[in-house]
């Protein structure tokens, strides 16, 4: 039996498949969302927060390219916090606790009014392939449902089993079925899989908890918002709590590890070690005694608490036992206990940069079963492929790709797809090399044009981004022809140097200490210019020196970019590469000299090799 | 980046008739304007110059035969300077070093002649396929001598500086990207401090390190004996020149003298000195002074004796006392007889006849050997320390930067940066060593 056909069908509504139904329908293709349940869409399945560090740069790109989930949490947020106020602008990040129910509300929302976009609830099992193309899926009752190119987001769904203690249920959330019938189809395409891990943290009701005692943590006074596009933040604000665990929790949890998954080895997926359980951190950890807990409420009109920094894989009665031995929480009534996941994923090294499986034209893929995690990395794949499978389904000639030069997003599907993992990947600042110029205030400056080349911005966020861009470079210019003298800077015991007679705006700007109340006084003309323009001219003249060296080393990265690989290049006829090489490189089939050089191994000598072959 | 002029040797390193070293870049022309006597204002392409390789301070060093090739008229596309030199180890680093020195000059990368080459559409498959089998023969040579090389302690300081910026680093990033975590403040106070020593160390590394002060300075062989065991006719056979007074009265030579020579493409520094012996004469002692204090100094000990005498238990101290090898030599074979020149030959010296010039070639190849094995290994050596020396430079460059008074991103990239010039002598640092520091030192996730 045979349904409509459409362009692009997105498996999953998650964070992946909710960006990616929405970009496709975006770039005017008929777009479908195959889900589950179409009241779980956008469902914050682990913690009820969006951004931090790396991961707030990401929402930003996600929405410089007109995504949703800016704009969603800027709706649905109930608590913002600028983190790394204090340090520099590359190092900011933005993030806000959300509420749940209404992350889900606004997402649901957005996705109705997108035009050229249908919802179904369905369950995918399978997949329609004619030789190595994709054709569509086939759902759980036999129903085929067409399109000319599949995006799978599956999340933890793909065979997920879940563990509470020694006690095993199947699934891919709690209270939701698991899929078995899409791993066959990729297995049988020659598709590596491997198993990853992770967990979520009980839930506790906030009506037993004894705040009184607690010290609190507020957002910021003035909450910034996500979005280039929005004014204010208008929801009510709440606080977050933190409590402690102490000697004695850590001594019931020792008493138990044999009772837990991860330790017994029920569990064979490697999880990430920058979300370890509360075990994990007593085994890597064992001199401290004790560790923070920050307790989030999970919506202004829910009691629900979740706990953040206890993910467990213990048995729910000692989950209880150590939760009751913290401050605040001594009553505390557990609503659902801490459990941990194992799900299928698929090894990202059979991806190219558009996030397309190599091996099966017109299928996609995008989040979790990519092998990373968190709700912002996975938006930003499932924007990606979107924007991809629409080109595709097209026929286009062109493909959406964002370098490492370009963007965090950038940056993760080339770790991704060149290295491989062996952990849930997760984004941090630290993994840019060119981390001062891909800032969470300038994703717009970076990222919007490209997004409106290829179709997936539309008009109005275009025309904000050209009026914001034409601020910037005059007040650059006028910094830079502006000036001030040395005596005039003396008489205001300003501790600059002295290295020639007068000084310009710009340069001015690029000293610490010089405030811009003072920057005012010295030049009243420009006091009427906004303060998001100023930024980004006083953060160019701090970072000046540092930030030329960048463009230098990006010159060099993209003369490698630009050299395009055949894709069906045999390795074993290029002379002068060893086999160890062409095992490599042919298991990566990298599109780029540039990728081929940041595979793990590749030499020099095999890269001029393989520039014999590059396509010119 | 991309707009450095780069250089390299493109011959084998070693002593040879010629060595050839080519330039490649827009400002490939100034190493011939500060290098040599050709005004390039009116240098002619594709024409052979002949004239002196200089110093950038104006020092003699060669005399070369120059080429120029003109952009795109080149192996590259870009502007291509040829220095043929003489095939001379110290020669080759001489003008190694100085191109080193020029604006925007550093060291190509391996492969990189060829990558800018093919950047410019200058080469076709096959060329690629080659250079490609050229490069990997010359970067595993170049990784085997390399790794010989740090196979001692140069390896375990390299190592251990670069594992300390790596642990610099790791204490930044987990600063910076783990905010809500409670990483101590304090792990990040007592980083100033490790940044000096570190930047000092690596200073005082690049001042005195040894094997580039041969080249510089020469290998010092030192020759000691008693009087009249025929140590300036040594000399004097090794120089093939009356460089030394020679006569039969014992203690001519009073002073210690030096005797410049290049051996096997080393430089080599011949010390004679005077007789060793009880004696009541000032002058007399004050040469057997320097010649005991020469002796610290040598990096290889001649002690000659009179072959006819056997008098070899006045080298006891010598030897037990230097951690420097010594030979022990018999001269005058001349004089004796081949019974006694075998049973000096069976207790293990040299025998040789300085004034026949009989076995002086033996005994020289002996006193090479012992420099290469001083050089560890040989040919590309030198190559690999000329990088070494680079990289070090730069991450000196790099952590001279550092302080706290800027944003902590900024102070993170001067570590970074530093990092990774380090990591290119020690292999590429990636990101996931710096994540594996932090998860393993603090604990970090909800």
């Amino acid at each position: 039996m045979t349904e409509n056909i459409f362009d692009v069908i997105v498996v999953g509504g998650g964070h992946a498949g909710c960006e990616a139904c929405a970009a496709s329908a975006r770039m005017g293709v008929k777009t479908a969302l195959i889900t589950h349940k179409i009241n779980t869409i956008g469902e914050m399945s682990c913690n009820p927060a969006i951004g931090g560090l790396g991961k707030g740069h990401l929402v930003r790109e996600i929405d410089a390219l007109d995504g949703l989930m800016a704009k969603v949490i800027d709706r649905a947020g109930i608590q913002f916090r600028m983190l790394n106020a204090s340090k520099g602008p590359a190092v900011r990040g933005p993030r806000a606790q959300a509420d749940r129910e209404l992350y889900k509300k606004y997402m649901l929302q957005f996705l109705k009014e997108q035009e050229n976009l249908t919802l179904i609830e369905g369950a995918v099992e399978g997949l329609i392939f004619e030789e190595n193309n994709i054709k569509g899926v086939i759902l759980a009752d036999n129903t085929e449902i067409r399109a000319k190119s599949v995006i799978l987001t599956s999340g933890t769904f793909l065979n997920g089993v879940m563990f509470i203690g020694h006690e095993i249920s199947v699934g891919g959330r709690v209270n939701d079925v698991t899929c078995t019938g899409i791993t066959p189809y990729l297995k049988q395409k020659g598709l590596r899989i491997g198993r990853l891990k992770t967990g979520t943290p009980a839930r506790l009701n906030g009506k037993t908890i004894n705040w009184d005692i607690l010290d609190i943590q507020s957002g910021d006074e003035k909450p910034q918002a996500f979005s280039f596009l929005t004014d204010n933040i208008t929801n009510p604000q709440i606080n977050c709590y933190i409590t402690h665990t102490n000697e004695n929790t850590h001594k019931i949890i020792r008493d138990n590890f044999s009772k837990c998954a991860l330790f017994s080895g029920l569990i064979t997926g490697i999880g990430p070690r920058y979300c370890p359980s509360i075990e994990d951190k007593l085994v890597k950890f064992a001199d401290r005694t004790s560790h923070q807990i920050f307790l989030e409420p999970e919506g202004l009109n829910t009691d629900v608490i979740y706990p953040n920094g206890i993910s467990t894989s213990l048995p729910a009665d000692v989950q209880e036992q150590f939760i009751h031995t913290m401050k605040g929480l001594e009553n505390v009534e557990i609503l659902r206990p801490a459990y941990a996941i194992e799900y299928d994923y698929v090894d990202p090294q059979e991806l190219d940069s558009c996030l397309s499986v190599k091996k099966i034209k017109g299928l996609y893929l995008a989040g979790q079963i990519n092998g990373t995690t968190g709700y912002e990395e996975a938006a930003a794949q499932g924007l990606i492929a979107g924007i991809n499978a629409a080109l595709f389904s097209q026929k286009s000639d062109k493909t959406f790709t964002i370098d490492r030069s370009e963007g965090y997003i950038g940056v993760m599907i080339d770790d991704l797809i060149t290295k491989g993992v062996d952990e849930p990947y997760r984004m941090f600042t630290s993994r840019s090399e060119y981390r001062l110029l891909l800032r969470a205030d300038n994703a717009d400056q970076r990222l919007t044009e490209k997004g409106w080349q290829i179709g997936c911005v539309n008009k109005y966020r275009y025309g904000v981004f050209k009026a914001k861009k034409q601020a910037i470079d005059e007040f650059r210019e006028k910094s830079k022809e502006l000036y001030i003298s040395h005596s005039e800077l003396e008489q205001r015991e300003l501790n600059i140097k002295q290295d020639g007679p007068k000084r310009s705006l710009y340069n001015l700007m690029s000293y610490h200490d010089v405030s811009r109340e003072t920057v005012y006084e010295l030049f009243p003309q420009i006091k009427n210019i906004k303060d998001e323009i100023y930024e980004q001219i006083e953060i160019e003249a701090r970072y000046a020196g540092y930030i030329k060296r960048q463009f230098a080393d990006i010159e060099v990265f993209k003369k490698d970019e630009n050299l395009k690989i055949k894709e069906n290049i045999d390795y074993s006829k290029i002379g002068g590469l060893s086999r160890e090489m062409v095992a490599k490189l042919t298991k990566v089939k990298p599109s780029t000299i540039g990728e081929a050089s940041r595979i793990p191994g590749v030499t020099p000598a095999a890269i001029t090799a393989i520039l014999g072959y590059v396509k010119k | 980046m991309s707009d450095q002029t780069i250089y390299a040797l493109s011959t084998v390193f070693g002593k040879s008739g010629v060595a050839i070293i080519r330039v490649s870049g827009e400002d490939a022309l100034l190493s011939i304007s500060k290098l040599t006597d050709i005004n390039i204002s009116n240098i002619k392409a594709r024409y052979a110059y002949f004239t002196n390789l200089k110093s950038i301070s104006g020092e003699i060093l060669d005399k070369c035969l120059v080429l120029y090739f003109k952009s795109p008229y080149s192996f590259t596309g870009e502007d291509v300077v040829e220095f043929q030199i003489h095939g001379s180890k110290a020669v080759i680093s001489s003008l190694i070093d100085n191109l080193g020195q020029l604006d925007n000059y550093r060291l190509a990368e391996p492969g990189e002649f060829s990558k800018r080459a093919f950047y410019n559409q200058k080469m076709d498959l096959t060329e690629a396929e080659g250079l490609a089998d050229l490069i990997d023969a010359e970067t595993s040579e170049q990784q085997k001598y390399a790794i010989r090389q740090m196979e001692g302690n140069l390896k375990n300081l390299y190592e251990g500086w670069r594992s300390d910026l790596v642990k610099l680093l790791s204490h930044l990033e987990a600063y910076i990207d783990f905010p809500e975590e409670d990483i101590p403040q304090s792990v990040i106070e007592n980083m100033q401090n490790d940044v000096f020593k570190l930047s000092e160390a690596i200073k005082n590394h690049l001042q005195n390190s040894s094997c580039g002060e041969i080249l510089r300075d020469g290998y010092r062989v030192v020759i000691v004996g008693p009087p009249n065991a025929g140590k300036s006719s040594l000399l004097n056979a090794i120089a093939k020149r009356e460089a030394v007074i020679v006569s039969d009265i014992e203690g001519t030579t009073r002073d210690s003298i030096d005797i410049h020579l290049d051996l096997g493409g080393y430089p080599v520094v011949f010390t004679d000195t005077a007789g060793l012996r009880e004696t009541e004469e000032i002058i007399e002692q004050k040469g057997i002074e320097i010649a005991l204090q020469k002796v610290k100094s040598a990096d290889l000990i001649i002690c000659l004796f009179d072959g006819l005498k056997d008098n070899t238990q006045l080298f006891d101290n010598i030897s037990k006392d230097s951690k420097n090898n010594v030979l022990i030599v018999a001269n005058k074979s001349d004089k004796l007889t081949s019974e006694q020149c075998f049973k000096l030959k069976n207790k293990g010296y040299l025998v040789i006849s300085a004034k026949n010039s009989s076995d002086i070639n033996k005994l020289l190849s002996v006193i090479q050997d012992n420099i290469k094995q001083k050089f560890t290994s040989g040919s590309n050596l030198l190559i690999t320390r000329q990088r070494y020396k680079e990289a070090l430079n730069n991450a000196l460059d790099n952590l001279n930067r550092f302080n706290f008074d800027k944003d902590i991103e900024l102070t993170a990239e001067d570590i970074r940066l530093s990092a990774r010039e380090i990591g290119k002598i020690t292999g590429r640092i990636e990101i996931d060593e710096i994540l594996d520091k932090i998860f393993g030192s603090f604990c970090i996730g909800k």
